[in-house]
């Protein structure tokens, strides 16, 4: 099984349609990866489906970099 | 048939316009949910879909309830798959003039007009954002146009959804969601049927192709934008009235 920070970064990157290797784990999904406020609507859409988890409405609005959607994942995951 | 294997939800669809939509929509092929604010509602719904051979069945659902929109979309979406198709139709009048109107009668207006508008198409926006494609259709009326002594409530709401119709239109366009309204003319419905004859003949004097609309008029509005000829059309209001207004 990837670790968390591989498997998000696969999701912004096929999200946001960046190469992953563009996606560093202190990149803001706005400021550095072009993305617009729908599209870190459907980035979050697509971070619930993957670890299958619901994640609220003010919750959601601060994830905006990579690094906090890894920390959101880490703390908010049993599995 | 465009709309085969799609999941469309009509509300207000026991008669009149709702229903010509539904039967429009299942005749492209769409599994069609239809709503009515009672279970025998409902049932006639389910009825005349059967008679036609289409997929789907009517649901009760009043637009009022609190969750009650969204519980209808969960609800659909578990048992026929996400929303593609949401026609906005569920309307109301409560007609007075304005040094008369009640708050109750203001507030059942957009309570039942309008809220649900922005409820219902919340809900069904994540399954149209995933699928790439998707179709919000709201029922306006010629009257949120032109205004109307006595339905500054009625009008108001249904001007309203000319604005929401825009701004959504622009907010969902590049996930291939299109969105649209259509605002119907002067349409033989129960809801026309209570105006008195001589108010309806003045009126037929005033549409240019002289008759009253049926209900078909609209649904054929409502099925070419559904449909996939109408994939560049967003944001827009087709007028289907016979003329009595022309923007």
């Amino acid at each position: 099984m990837e670790n968390i920070e591989q498997r998000v970064k696969k999701i912004v990157a096929e999200q946001l349609g960046v190469p992953e290797t563009d996606v560093k784990i202190e990149s803001s999904f706005v400021n550095d990866l072009g993305a617009d406020s729908l599209d870190t609507v459907e980035l979050v859409m697509a971070l619930e489906e993957e670890f299958e988890c619901e994640i609220p409405d003010e919750e959601a609005e601060k994830i905006t970099t990579v690094q906090q959607a890894v920390d959101y994942v880490s703390a908010n995951l049993s599995k | 048939m465009s709309l085969a294997g799609k999941v469309a939800l009509v509300t207000g669809a026991s008669r009149g316009i709702g229903q010509a939509i539904a039967l429009e929509l299942a005749s492209q092929g769409a599994t069609v949910i239809g709503t009515a604010t009672s279970d025998s509602g409902a049932e006639a719904i389910t009825a005349y879909l059967k008679e036609a051979g289409a997929a789907g069945a009517g649901l009760r659902l009043n637009v009022t309830e609190e969750g009650a929109c969204e519980a209808i979309i969960a609800a659909i979406e578990k048992d026929y798959g996400p929303v593609a198709v949401l026609v906005n139709n569920a309307g109301i009048t409560r007609d007075n003039l304005l040094m008369r109107m009640k708050d109750e009668e203001w507030d059942a207006i957009m309570a039942t007009n309008l809220k649900p508008v922005y409820q219902l198409s919340k809900a069904v926006m994540r399954g149209m954002m995933k699928a790439r494609w998707g179709r919000i259709i709201n029922i306006a009326s010629v009257v949120g146009a032109t205004g109307n002594a006595g339905q500054t409530n009625y009008s108001a709401a249904k001007a309203a959804l000319f604005g929401f119709t825009k701004s959504l239109a622009k907010e969902i366009g590049s996930r291939g969601v299109t969105v649209n309204a259509v605002a119907p003319g002067f349409i033989d419905t129960d809801m026309t049927k209570a105006l008195p004859d001589e108010q309806k003949a003045k009126l037929v004097e005033a549409i240019a192709l002289g008759r009253l609309g049926l209900p078909k008029d609209i649904a054929d509005a409502v099925g070419f934008l559904a449909s996939d000829r109408a994939s560049y059309i967003t944001g827009n209001t087709m007028h289907v009235n016979g003329g009595m207004f022309m923007n």
